[in-house]
């Protein structure tokens, strides 16, 4: 598992990470989200060894990342931003050379190439030379190279920058596949990825974090939190309004513009962002108001994202 | 341990260069300059010796560019595409890395050094060498060529740009060359006294690779070789070091 303690990162004068702690546990995938320049990359080369921090430590299964580097990196699988390769080898010839560099040989090395060349679904491009792959098979081959030694902790930075819908799925449910019985740290500024795969994000910003929970905790401080979206047919919009006003469990209540002919959406704000559903439903009975649609939004993350990370 | 991770770099290296048509290239403009000097500027033929010396003395003229051009690209390269980050952050010693990568490109230019043999047959043929000044002057060439390479290896680690790095161990290197420069010592020997000349040529690639072109074997030759080789490499290891500190 992962435990980072204060750990800080200066660039000549530019303070990239800033006393940023966290852990993360086996079985936990904690998502790393953050705006371009946040840290997320800078954070990850320190817990890699390959970068030193300013100032903090960490520890990898319980090697820090000051005294023990060779241990820690024996524990960790990386796969850096721009997923680099040797351009002028062949797949197969590269995963090799990893498992090699990591200590395998024989049969043990060709089983553990041929595992992680099945797991990343790699068979097809084996002999074929890095240079000519297309993005997505690099991507893959990168991250191929980080399970070769089935490491207990994964940390992949932007795992799914770059590729199409459908690789993203693929490379989404891989990770998944391998979270049971390891740690692993992805950063993304993709949000959908959090509901995705993660079972647990990070937010941030300027070197800061700002934002910590799961993905529902972090939904919950969304405006829209609980809000509740209406649509009827052929209804008075000032009245509703004024009528939905009244109610003591609503906090606000807006017009949201809808261009189909006759019908007025409303959006209607709880008092401290509770659940209303069940009240409104029963008062909408009791007034004999139809409506067409009836939806409970759980927030939006990214108005928590916006929110977080542009407050200075 | 030193030894974990070594061959596997080395090996990827190798295969890296015979992949590239550069390596090629190389070769011929090395053999081919080889034989330029030795035949023309040399004018090997007039000269009547059966032996080697007049090929090995452009040795240290032709690495001063041929090192560096194979040098240039060994962390620049690394760093540049990226890979950097890979081969850093495996669980091996920084200098078994530094020191792999370095042997593999040293290989590279030993076996171009081999290719060169055609020379050893045609003194054979014009007469009847002596075949021990010839073996030690192969050998003092190719520990001179991995001074020059350790260098290289040292200014690639310096700057992502190979061209920086390129005369950056380019001029190094031709100060030592030139520190035993007979005109350097004289002018020196005007102003300071004699200790101070003989001390800086003592720090010369040409005084200690001119005896043995000529066939003096002092072992204290090949171990400044070596030592120059070693001390460049770790001081390489150190910039490597600090450099991600920064
Ligand atoms: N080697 C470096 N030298 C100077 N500044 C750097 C270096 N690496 C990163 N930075 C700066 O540190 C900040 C954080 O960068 P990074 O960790 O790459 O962000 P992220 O991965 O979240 O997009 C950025 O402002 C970036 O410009
Ligand atoms: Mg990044």
């Amino acid at each position: 598992m992962i435990r980072v303690n204060s750990l800080s990162k200066n660039f000549n004068n530019l303070l990239a990470v800033d006393q940023v702690s966290f852990e993360v546990q086996q079985g936990e995938i904690l998502g790393f989200l953050g705006p371009n320049g946040a840290g997320k990359t800078t954070t990850m080369k320190m817990l890699t060894c390959f970068i030193p921090p300013s100032s903090g430590t960490a520890e990898i299964c319980g090697f820090s990342i000051l005294n023990d580097p060779l241990q820690v990196r024996t524990q960790i699988g990386y796969l850096p931003e721009s997923a680099p390769s040797y351009d002028e080898m062949l797949v197969g010839e590269f995963l090799r050379f990893v498992a090699e560099v990591r200590g395998y040989s024989g049969i043990e090395m060709k089983r553990r190439v041929g595992m992680v060349i099945e797991k990343t679904s790699l068979r097809e491009v084996e002999n074929q030379m890095i240079d000519t792959l297309s993005k997505g098979y690099r991507q893959r081959t990168c991250l191929a190279q980080a399970l070769i030694h089935d490491p207990p902790v994964l940390i992949l930075d932007e795992p799914t920058d770059g590729l199409d819908p459908n690789q993203k799925h693929e490379v989404r449910s891989l990770i998944k596949d391998m979270s049971e019985e390891r740690t692993i740290l992805i950063s993304t500024h993709i949000l959908e990825e959090v509901d995705a795969v993660c079972t647990r994000a990070m937010i941030i910003a300027n070197g800061h974090v700002v934002g910590y929970g799961t993905s529902d905790e972090l939904l919950s401080q969304s405006l829209y939190r609980n809000s509740i979206t209406l649509c009827l047919r052929n209804a008075d919009p000032r009245k509703l309004l004024d009528e939905f006003n009244q109610l003591d469990f609503v906090y606000s209540v807006e017009n949201v513009p809808d261009s189909r002919e006759g019908m007025v959406t409303m959006r209607l704000f709880p008092k401290n962002k509770e659940t209303i559903s069940c009240q409104l439903e029963q008062y909408l009975c009791t007034k004999n108001i139809t409506f067409e649609h009836f939806s409970v939004d759980r927030g939006r993350l990214d108005e928590v994202f916006r929110e977080l990370t542009t407050v200075s | 341990m030193f030894i974990k991770g070594f061959f596997p770099i080395l090996n990827r290296e190798l295969l890296a260069y015979f992949r590239s048509p550069v390596a090629y290239v190389f070769i011929i403009i090395f053999l081919t300059a080889n034989a330029g000097c030795t035949f023309m500027l040399g004018n090997f033929y007039d000269s009547q010796q059966a032996s080697l010396e007049i090929f090995f003395l452009f040795h240290p003229w032709l690495y001063l560019f041929l090192v560096p051009a194979v040098g240039m690209r060994l962390w620049a390269e690394e760093r540049r595409s990226g890979t950097a980050e890979l081969l850093l952050t495996f669980p091996v010693r920084l200098t078994t890395t530094v020191f792999a990568k370095f042997s593999a490109a040293w290989l590279f230019i030993g076996i171009s050094l081999l290719l060169t043999f055609p020379m050893i047959w045609t003194v054979h043929y014009l007469g009847d060498p002596d075949n021990g000044p010839i073996i030690t002057g192969y050998l003092g060439s190719f520990l001179m060529a991995g001074s020059y390479l350790a260098i290289a290896s040292l200014t690639s680690a310096l700057t992502k740009n190979q061209v920086i790095s390129f005369i950056l161990s380019v001029i190094i290197c031709l100060m030592l060359v030139l520190s035993g420069w007979g005109v350097l010592s004289e002018t020196l020997n005007t102003v300071f006294p004699v200790w101070i000349s003989d001390l800086v040529g003592q720090f010369s690639f040409t005084t200690h690779f001119d005896a043995i072109r000529r066939g003096v074997v002092d072992i204290r030759d090949f171990i400044y070789f070596i030592s120059i080789i070693v001390i460049v490499l770790m001081l390489n290891v150190v910039i490597l070091e600090s450099h991600k500190a920064s």
